[in-house]
């Protein structure tokens, strides 16, 4: 893929403060390839939201420069999918599965729990900084419906009366990780 | 393609197999007991992980070599899991349910060291002992092997009447073994004998009436009446024979589903892995593949029913290249996860169907899309493709057939739309997922403009079996109009939830009643839901209705992905469709006025008769705009999205007269149209609804009538659930 820029070095300096070596070096790896580089493009948002937890302006304008492409591009993509979140987000992502199987189970009431007990809506963070709660389309695992998963950790067959524990279980966590 | 070539590729292939043996050999030598630990997604929610690692530390410390500990996918019943599996020799197979750190001890100890299994926990237990001999008789509807005929009854009738007891032989119905060969198809029957995992083949009482006396009583095999040979079965039959579960199932696609380890190759190896690929290659003739994939009835099993030789062919037409193989993993149906289940358990089974397919269109490349929410099948994928690399199966070359093809992974990012074809093709290449018209169809212009041929995972699963046991043996298992098998996830308010895989033309009772068990907690199925978003809901009294791809159609739904929510009494169906259409609304990727405009428009019209604020007109209103975005959206997630309104205006439109004639939801779930009152002379004055209402709206205190302040209550329904004495009352 050739390079338009005349200040390339410039932009590259920039773009690694802003991403980072191992973002930077990995957007180089996709500019190798022949054909659809900018392919990528769904891949390399995933690096950046999986290292800073969402996608900032300025991370949006630094994939865009790498990539060499339009930075309305880079901006369309990432509003297009619901994966990619523009704000940052709490310590832990809750999701609460709102599927078709884990609706007719009772989510409602189990999310409606969790709104309760944080004071927060979809979208929101806690107050604590800790949860951010988002619904989910489904998780597939709607044979122990309805789930809720935190980080990566699903928790199956879960009662509204549950949740308060599900909750204390990251706060406890997150005590003990802050101590450490 | 001269015969030393031919030669080379069989031998690759042959010395492949060899190795994979070598190293299995090494692994399990010594090992005569087997453990096995369920692990997928579902079976890590529910603590498989505890499980795998008790059983690891109660192997060390009993200083035993003989015990083996594997790890293998998902089995499909997750209401049960984790599920543990005991195999000893000389004994039937055994099958643990909801296991955890201390029924490990149990198990171990008395079962694993002591060689009594714990009858308690048995899957679908608990039972009162395992018998001697345990028979599974097919029982398949397509041979006329159902009723007092069938050869299964006639031996159940004539072990009872030789005095043998159920105690020493248990007779079980299963559903077709995919044993027979096409031309005796409906002339035999066919019986499995547990432990000693010896088929027969009967055509008349005088063969039962000889397996009585010689095997049961005599404890004899009848060599006379044994079939041999490697049937599909086979494997899927040596460690679920059992269960009923599976039995009444017919595994094609999950035939290695908790079977193998999905993370070793020498596994797949084991069950005939890649020799699909190497009789594909060895022949060297694309054109034969996809006469046999045609004329196996194939259809695309992501939910449109495309014939898959015919996609195939038309890929394969064109002089252009390269071209490309993409197999869609983007599974955006709430409600089903058999693909996902089928990357985390027998991914490697999904990369052969890609390479049978790869070779059949002349692709050189060819792509896994898969959701982003998936990250254990991610993970395994690349793990499979790795190890496929090693062995030379991807890459340069494949087999030393000349033969060039790899794979890779692309992720998507939560966008439904992105299952489009088209869509999907525009999200691989970098850009926002939306569709665009067809045609051209992507077999003539898709990925950057070249020919492009997608099928869905569970497409793939099928090949490998077709190319191996034969396109005929294929179509027999199945309808006139399409072969095999489906796969349906379970769900919803049934007793035993899953995957669930039958042949096509299998009615919804079978499924729902048969294998799931019937609706949880005795109440009435009021519903069944397939299709997901796309699809509709097919009302209790049609539950006869054969699932197949035309059947489901004519009633209004369609097979979809193979989602399958059951719905009971307490569901309402006006909100059942209110949810389907917030999320096509949602989903909706904007491109197109009808499907943008018009599921949002239908959301509202839904939202207002939940919530009591509709005049009748608005009935009318809803289905002519219902039948507009239908007829006039331009990818499949517009002109399905009015699917779940359709149908459900059609089945049960007395209940959408209820809400906006008499206001009242009959199944007592829309919000706005229930109250919640406490009934004085239940009510005893224990303060829990008090205490656990969130808007502090219920009076009263210890010992008194307590009563809910209707101008505040917010309906959340959480009095009724807390109150013991059911004084709470829903109208």
């Amino acid at each position: 893929m050739s390079i338009s820029t005349d200040n390339w070095e410039q932009v590259e300096a920039a773009a690694k403060a802003s991403l980072g070596d191992e973002i930077v070096q990995f957007i180089a790896q996709c500019r190798q390839e022949d054909a659809g580089a900018d392919s990528h493009l769904v891949a390399v948002l995933h690096r950046v939201q999986g290292h800073f937890g969402y996608l900032g302006e300025e991370h949006l304008d630094a994939v865009a420069q790498l990539l060499q492409v339009p930075a309305a591009k880079v901006a369309g993509v990432a509003s297009f999918y619901h994966y990619f979140r523009l704000k940052p987000r709490g310590r832990f992502l809750l999701s609460v599965c709102m599927g078709t199987a884990c609706y007719v189970k009772g989510a409602e009431r189990v999310a409606q729990r969790v709104m309760d007990e944080l004071g927060i809506t979809w979208g929101e963070t806690s107050k604590d900084g800790l949860f951010t709660l988002d619904p989910s389309r489904c998780l597939g695992t709607c044979g122990l419906a309805p789930v809720v998963m935190v980080e990566d950790e699903v928790h199956g067959n879960v009662t509204p009366d549950q949740v308060p524990a599900i909750l204390e279980q990251y706060r406890h966590r997150a005590r003990e990780q802050g101590h450490a | 393609m001269t015969t030393s070539t031919q030669k080379t590729v069989w031998e690759a292939f042959e010395s492949l197999a060899a190795k994979a043996r070598r190293s299995l050999h090494e692994r399990d030598s010594g090992q005569q007991i087997r453990v096995q630990v369920g692990s997928a997604t579902c079976e890590h929610a529910a603590g498989a992980g505890d499980v795998l690692d008790e059983f690891r530390k109660h192997i060390v410390a009993s200083g035993r070599s003989d015990i083996a500990l594997r790890r293998t996918g998902c089995t499909g019943r997750c209401s049960r899991e984790p599920i543990v599996g005991v195999m000893v020799p000389g004994q039937i197979p055994v099958k643990y349910e909801h296991v955890d750190r201390a029924a490990v001890h149990k198990i171990f100890t008395g079962h694993v060291l002591g060689g009594t299994p714990l009858l308690d926990r048995i899957l679908d237990g608990p039972v009162e002992a395992i018998p001697r001999y345990e028979v599974l008789a097919c029982a398949s509807r397509r041979c006329g092997q159902i009723g007092e005929d069938s050869y299964g009854r006639k031996l159940a009738e004539k072990l009872r009447r030789a005095g043998v007891g159920p105690e020493q032989v248990r007779v079980t119905l299963a559903s077709c073994f995919g044993a027979c060969g096409a031309k005796e198809l409906g002339q035999c029957g066919q019986l499995l004998v547990q432990p000693s995992k010896v088929l027969y083949r009967v055509t008349s009482d005088a063969d039962l009436d000889e397996i009585v006396q010689e095997h049961f009583l005599g404890g004899k095999t009848v060599e006379r009446l044994r079939v041999h040979g490697k049937t599909v079965g086979r494997a899927f039959f040596e460690l679920y024979g059992d269960v009923a579960f599976f039995n009444r199932q017919t595994r094609i696609a999950l035939r290695h589903n908790g079977v193998i380890d999905p993370e070793s190759i020498e596994e797949y190896f084991h069950f005939r892995g890649f020799e699909a690929l190497a009789k594909v290659l060895q022949r060297g003739d694309p054109q034969w593949v996809i006469a046999e994939v045609t004329s196996a009835k194939l259809r695309g099993r992501g939910g449109g029913g495309y014939p898959t030789g015919v996609k195939w062919s038309f890929g394969a037409a064109g002089k252009e290249v390269p071209r490309y193989l993409i197999c869609n993993a983007d599974e955006g149906d709430p409600g089903a996860f058999m693909d996902r289940s089928m990357l985390e358990s027998d991914p490697f089974n999904v990369i052969e169907g890609m390479l049978v397919g790869g070779f059949a269109v002349g692709a050189s490349r060819g792509f896994f899309y898969v959701r982003a929410e998936y990250p254990l099948a991610v993970a395994r994928i690349h793990n499979a493709i790795r190890q496929c690399r090693d062995y030379g199966l991807l890459g340069k070359d494949v087999l030393g057939s000349g033969f060039d093809f790899d794979l890779e992974i692309r992720l998507g990012a939560g966008a439904f739309v992105c299952g489009e074809e088209t869509a999907l093709i525009h999200s691989i290449e970098g850009e926002r997922g939306q569709p665009r018209i067809r045609p051209p169809f992507p077999t003539e212009h898709g990925l950057w403009g070249k020919p492009t041929v997608i099928n869905n995972v569970e497409t793939f699963a099928n090949v490998p079996a077709i190319i191996n046991y034969g396109a005929e043996w294929f179509r027999q298992i199945g309808t006139e109009e399409s072969g095999g098998t489906k796969v349906f996830a379970l769900a919803g308010k049934v007793r035993h939830t899953g995957l669930v895989e039958v042949p096509m033309g299998t009615t919804l009772r079978e499924v729902v009643e048969d294998i799931g068990g019937g609706v949880a907690e005795g109440k009435q199925l009021k519903a069944v839901q397939t299709g997901g978003p796309a699809g509709g809901c097919i009302p209790a009294k049609w539950l006869d209705t054969p699932v197949d791809f035309d059947s489901l159609a004519e009633v209004g739904s369609i097979m979809g992905s193979g989602g399958m929510i059951v719905l009971d009494e307490d569901d309402c169906l006006v909100d059942v469709a209110k949810f389907f259409l917030a999320f096509s609304e949602d989903e909706s990727c904007g491109k197109c006025t009808p499907c943008r405009e018009g599921t949002t428009r239908m959301f509202e019209i839904l939202q207002s008769i939940t919530e009591g604020k509709a005049a009748p007109e608005a009935l009318d209103r809803l289905q002519r705009l219902a039948r507009l975005v239908k007829r006039t959206s331009l990818c499949g997630l517009g002109r399905a999205a009015p699917n779940p309104v359709l149908s459900t205006l059609d089945h049960y439109r007395d209940e959408y007269l209820a809400h906006v004639v008499e206001k009242r939801c009959p199944a007592r779930k829309c919000k706005a149209l229930v109250q919640y009152e406490i009934d004085p002379q239940t009510c005893v004055g224990c303060t829990a609804c008090a205490r656990n209402c969130p808007v502090q709206c219920i009076a009263g205190s210890r010992k008194e009538v307590h009563v809910i302040d209707q101008q505040r209550c917010i309906k959340c329904g959480r009095c009724f659930e807390v109150c013991r004495f059911e004084a709470v009352i829903r109208q």
